[in-house]
C-alpha cells in the first residue's frame, strides 16, 4: 500500500524540471516579440523578403541583425503559420 | 507565500508585465514539458521545439482565452496538438492503438501534481528547495549535500520531514499538531 509520502514523491517526480536554457528562452518571448515587430512588417509587405523567410528562416534573421534565438524562431513561424 | 492565480497572472500578462510573464512560464514549464517528453514521449529537440512552440502560441493568444481560469487545459491541449504535430513531422506518428497510454488519465495525474507542487509554496525555502532537487531534478544525496552544506547522510532525514510536511499542507486534517481544516486537494 502507498503511503501518503509516497504518493506525494511520485507526483513531485511527475514532473521534472526542463533545461534552464529553455524557460529562459521562453521568458524572452516579450522581448523577442518587440525585435520581430519589423521584420514582421516588412515580411507583410515584401513577397520576395518573405521568400527569403521562407526558406531559411533562421538565416534570415540573421540577415536583420536578430540573434535566431528559439523563443525568436518559434514566433516567427507562428506568424508565417497564420 | 501566497501565489497569484491563474486568472491575475493572465491579466497582468495581458497588461504586458514582464514578471507576470516569467511566473507564467515558471509554473507551466514542467507541465508543458512532461507532457511532452513524458506523455508523448517526444525525443529531446522534438520537445525543446515544443515547449517553445507551446510558449509563443500562449504569449501570442493569450488575449483570446476566453475563460481565465482554463489556463490549465488550454495549456494541456495546446502542448497535446504541437506533440502530435512533431510526431507527425518526424514520421513517428504512432498507430491509434500505440498513442500514449490513456493521455487523459496521464493529463489527470500530471493535473494532481501540479496541485501538490503549488503546495510547496507552503513550505520553507529548505524545504522546498531540497524537495525540488532531489525528486524534479533528480540529484544525488551527495550533490545536494555538497551544494546546500549539509552531510549526505542528514538528506535522507530531511526529505522525509519535509515530504511529512508538504503532506500537512496538502491535508491538514492530518497534521500532528492539528490546525485548522481547510478545503484543499487531498492526496492518497
Amino acid at each position: 500500500m502507498t503511503t501518503p509520502e509516497e504518493r506525494i514523491a511520485e507526483l513531485l517526480r511527475a514532473l521534472p524540471t526542463p533545461p534552464r536554457g529553455w524557460i529562459e528562452a521562453a521568458k524572452e518571448l516579450p522581448t523577442a516579440r518587440h525585435e520581430l515587430d519589423t521584420i514582421v512588417e516588412r515580411i507583410e509587405r515584401d513577397a520576395q523578403f518573405r521568400a527569403l523567410v521562407l526558406a531559411d528562416l533562421e538565416e534570415a534573421l540573421r540577415g536583420e541583425g536578430v540573434e535566431p534565438t528559439p523563443a525568436v524562431v518559434a514566433l516567427l513561424r507562428r506568424h508565417l503559420e497564420q | 507565500m501566497n501565489a497569484a492565480s491563474d486568472a491575475e497572472l493572465v491579466a497582468r500578462c495581458l497588461a504586458k508585465e514582464q514578471d507576470a510573464w516569467d511566473e507564467l512560464v515558471d509554473r507551466y514549464a514542467r507541465y508543458v514539458y512532461a507532457i511532452a517528453a513524458r506523455v508523448y514521449r517526444l525525443e529531446r529537440s522534438d520537445a525543446e521545439d515544443v515547449f517553445q512552440e507551446v510558449f509563443a502560441r500562449v504569449f501570442e493568444r493569450l488575449d483570446t482565452l476566453r475563460d481565465v481560469d482554463a489556463l490549465r487545459p488550454w495549456i494541456a491541449q495546446t502542448t497535446r496538438r504541437c506533440a502530435v504535430d512533431a510526431l507527425r513531422r518526424s514520421g513517428r506518428e504512432p498507430p491509434i492503438d500505440q498513442l500514449p497510454d490513456e493521455p487523459d488519465d496521464s493529463l489527470a495525474r500530471l493535473d494532481e501534481a501540479m496541485t501538490v507542487h503549488a503546495a510547496l509554496a507552503g513550505l520553507s525555502p529548505d524545504c522546498r528547495e531540497i524537495l525540488d532537487r532531489f525528486f524534479t531534478r533528480d540529484e544525488s544525496y551527495r550533490t545536494i549535500g555538497a551544494e546546500l552544506d549539509l552531510p549526505p547522510g542528514t538528506i535522507a532525514s530531511r526529505i522525509a520531514r519535509c515530504l511529512a510536511r508538504l503532506r500537512d499542507v496538502l491535508q491538514p486534517d492530518t497534521a500532528p499538531r492539528g490546525g485548522k481544516k481547510a478545503d484543499r486537494p487531498r492526496v492518497g
